[in-house]
């Protein structure tokens, strides 16, 4: 059995898990502590004044706790899980607009989380991290700069240089077996 | 689900995971992702680099209030429990279309534009607009250019133009070099949702004349 790093992927996901089955308070802090300062500068640096940034990273933390039943760990990373809260948020608040979400795919008691899932969509989120740190700086900037929603969709290079093949894959096999078993 | 063979372009796809596009663009690639699990996963796949930009991000100093006042926002509720969705039942809309229609397909108020052909502007904040479209079976689009990029996407039946066929669940992503002439295929009306960043370009002058009127 290998040791779980306090603050990797896998760490926040069982942090998560203990928030939806036992409200577990220490692990909402650790939570906090972690995401709410990065979510604060992300939304500063996506054009938000210090005082919205705050209350929002806040409200964002909130909805971690409210909706922690609903991460699925097999299709997303605790930290993309949470860019979508905080995302949704951004567009809400700055833009006071709403964001068509596409339909929840059906799913019952009996969609249990594969472990053996979730740990490899950890590795390939892992992988795809270093990929990034890897990119020319320039290119790196680039995709930055249209995570704080700076750029069009006009202006986004059709080809990033992103890896996003096997991840995609993995995501995609999870949501086949998702389908299977609501059938 | 139906085999999908036109998808949304990375660069569409970034830009609605990064919540950059307009609310009308954002409809109808909720719509498309609803019917099309590739695009679904490749959205996420897009998502996940949005989660590491923000977990790699330089950090900014929370008050010192801050945990005990998101706390206090919580209220001491417990979760919410995962509430087991059904399979929703067979629509031709898919569901985020169906909250701007107010329904499925036959609560759409549909406004005559000539020709048989049919349309609805659904309210969103844009300038843009994003409408359905109902062409009959074998009835043409009026022949148009754009200055921007539209996006169509089939709910029903089918449509061909110049570059191929575009049958339910497949999107057509044209840009403004594209100046093409959809034909509704024989048999069953076509309904597609469409949207552009600019206005559209008739090339006869009587649709031209009609554009302010419909808004078209």
């Amino acid at each position: 059995m290998t040791e779980i790093d306090a603050t990797s992927g896998p760490a926040w996901a069982l942090e998560i898990a203990a928030i939806r089955d036992k409200q577990d308070q220490a692990a909402f802090r650790r939570l906090f502590l972690h995401f709410a300062p990065r979510i604060k500068g992300f939304l500063i640096k996506s054009g938000s004044p210090a005082d919205i940034a705050e209350d929002c990273a806040q409200e964002v933390m909130a909805t971690v706790w409210r909706k922690a039943a609903q991460f699925d760990p097999s299709r997303a990373s605790a930290s993309t899980w949470i860019f979508t809260i905080a995302r949704n948020k951004r567009i809400d608040v700055v833009r006071r607009e709403r964001r068509p979400e596409p339909e929840d795919l059906p799913w019952g008691p009996e969609a249990e989380t594969d472990q053996e899932d979730a740990l490899v969509l950890e590795q390939e989120t892992e992988r795809l991290s270093k990929a990034i740190s890897a990119l020319p700086e320039k290119q790196r900037r680039l995709i930055q700069r249209a995570f704080y929603g700076d750029l069009s969709h006009r202006e986004l290079a059709e080809e990033t240089g992103l890896p996003l093949g096997t991840i995609k894959s993995r995501i995609r096999l999870a949501l086949d077996r998702l389908r299977h078993e609501m059938k | 689900m139906n085999q999908i063979n036109h998808h949304l372009t990375d660069s569409l796809l970034m830009a609605y995971s990064a919540g950059s596009l307009t609310e009308a663009f954002s409809l109808v690639v909720a719509t498309h992702i609803s019917m099309c699990d590739d695009c679904r996963a490749r959205a996420a796949a897009f998502d996940t680099v949005g989660g590491q930009i923000l977990d790699d991000d330089a950090t900014e100093a929370m008050s010192e209030s801050a945990l005990e006042a998101t706390l206090r926002l919580i209220g001491g509720a417990a979760p919410e429990p995962r509430t087991p969705t059904t399979r929703r039942v067979a629509s031709t809309f898919p569901l985020p279309l169906q909250d701007y229609v107010g329904g499925d397909v036959e609560a759409v108020r549909w406004k005559r534009l000539g020709g048989g052909v049919r349309q609805m502007i659904l309210p969103t904040s844009d300038t843009a607009s994003v409408r359905l479209l109902y062409i009959p079976g074998g009835a043409a689009v009026p022949d148009h250019g754009h200055r921007g990029t539209e996006l169509t996407l089939v709910l029903q039946g089918a449509f061909r133009d110049e570059t191929d066929r575009f049958g339910v669940g497949d999107i057509e992503v044209a840009t403004e070099d594209l100046q093409h002439k959809p034909v509704a295929e024989p048999g069953v009306a076509c309904i597609c949702l469409a949207t552009t960043d600019a206005p559209l370009k008739f090339n006869s002058l009587i649709p031209r004349m009609l554009q302010p009127l419909f808004k078209i």
